[in-house]
């Protein structure tokens, strides 16, 4: 997850934290920092593949945007399946992830109770009905 | 939907019903006829952008590979959601897909109560949780 909202992912590890389906998630809070541990360079030289990326568009320091182009350019990463989960519905940010070949786009609906339940689905859609490549 | 089972276009459709789903699913039955559909050429001039595409992998005429690679490089409809919904779990078909930019890729289940849920989970990811592209 690059998230860099800390109440965000706390929802979202609680959101998670219950479910079966998913062994581990890893958090970084900036673009750079998500593409040294996609890249597995420097201290992220043991990280995991993800299997999924939850990805918010309005981040420091590399936006969310240019993750996502870096990923789905890249040959060895884009087929990582990437979920756009942020608070903008513009239809220019949506159009713009979409072209980018981000895997689905959400937006962050206001309130805990739907974003822990937004999560949950976003989780099971994707860890018990979708077949996510294997690397 | 682009699917030459005609029993699997008939388990959807009813699967989407048992679902309660208000939509309007056109099938074709090949990669051909999804080309001309999504191009609106003539026989298809009054024919809706879809929101979602449900792409079988093994199709008559042209693939569904084939159907990927040209909706997903064509300017105009790369951003239209793409599931694959296919037989096949090999892995060279499933990483095919993902490098192709499908947004998803699920194996059909055996069983028409499985193939209910799983077609009540593509909607409900798509159709309640997503943003899609607006048109």
């Amino acid at each position: 997850m690059v998230e860099d909202s800390p109440s965000d992912v706390l929802i979202a590890q609680e959101a998670l934290g219950s479910s079966k389906l998913i062994n581990e998630l890893h958090v970084v809070e900036d673009g750079v920092e998500a593409m040294s541990f996609l890249r597995r360079q420097g201290r992220y030289a043991s990280s995991p593949r993800p299997d999924l990326v939850l990805l918010d568009l309005n981040l420091p320091r590399k936006s969310g945007r240019e993750v996502l182009a870096e990923i789905k350019t890249d040959p060895d990463l884009k087929i990582i399946p990437v979920v756009i989960l942020t608070s903008s519905k513009e239809e220019s940010d949506v159009l713009k992830a979409y072209g980018l070949h981000a895997n689905a786009y959400v937006t962050k609906p206001v309130g805990f109770g739907s974003f822990v339940e937004m999560v949950g689905s976003i989780s099971h859609f994707w860890f018990s009905v979708v077949t996510l490549p294997t690397h | 939907m682009v699917e030459d089972s005609p029993s699997d276009v008939l388990i959807t459709k009813e699967a989407m019903e048992q679902a309660k789903l208000v939509n309007n699913l056109h099938v074709v039955e090949d990669g051909v006829e999804a080309m001309a559909f999504l191009r609106k050429e003539p026989k298809y001039a009054a024919a809706p952008r879809p929101d979602l595409v449900l792409l079988d992998w093994n199709l008559p005429r042209k693939s569904g590979k084939e159907v990927l690679a040209e909706i997903k490089a064509d300017e105009f409809l790369k951003r239209i959601p793409v599931v694959i919904l296919t037989s096949s779990k090999a892995d060279v078909d499933v990483l095919k897909a993902y490098g192709l930019h499908a947004n998803c890729y699920l194996t059909k289940p055996i069983g028409f109560l499985g193939f209910v849920d799983m077609v009540s989970s593509i909607s409900h990811f798509w159709f309640h949780v997503v943003t899609l592209p607006p048109v």
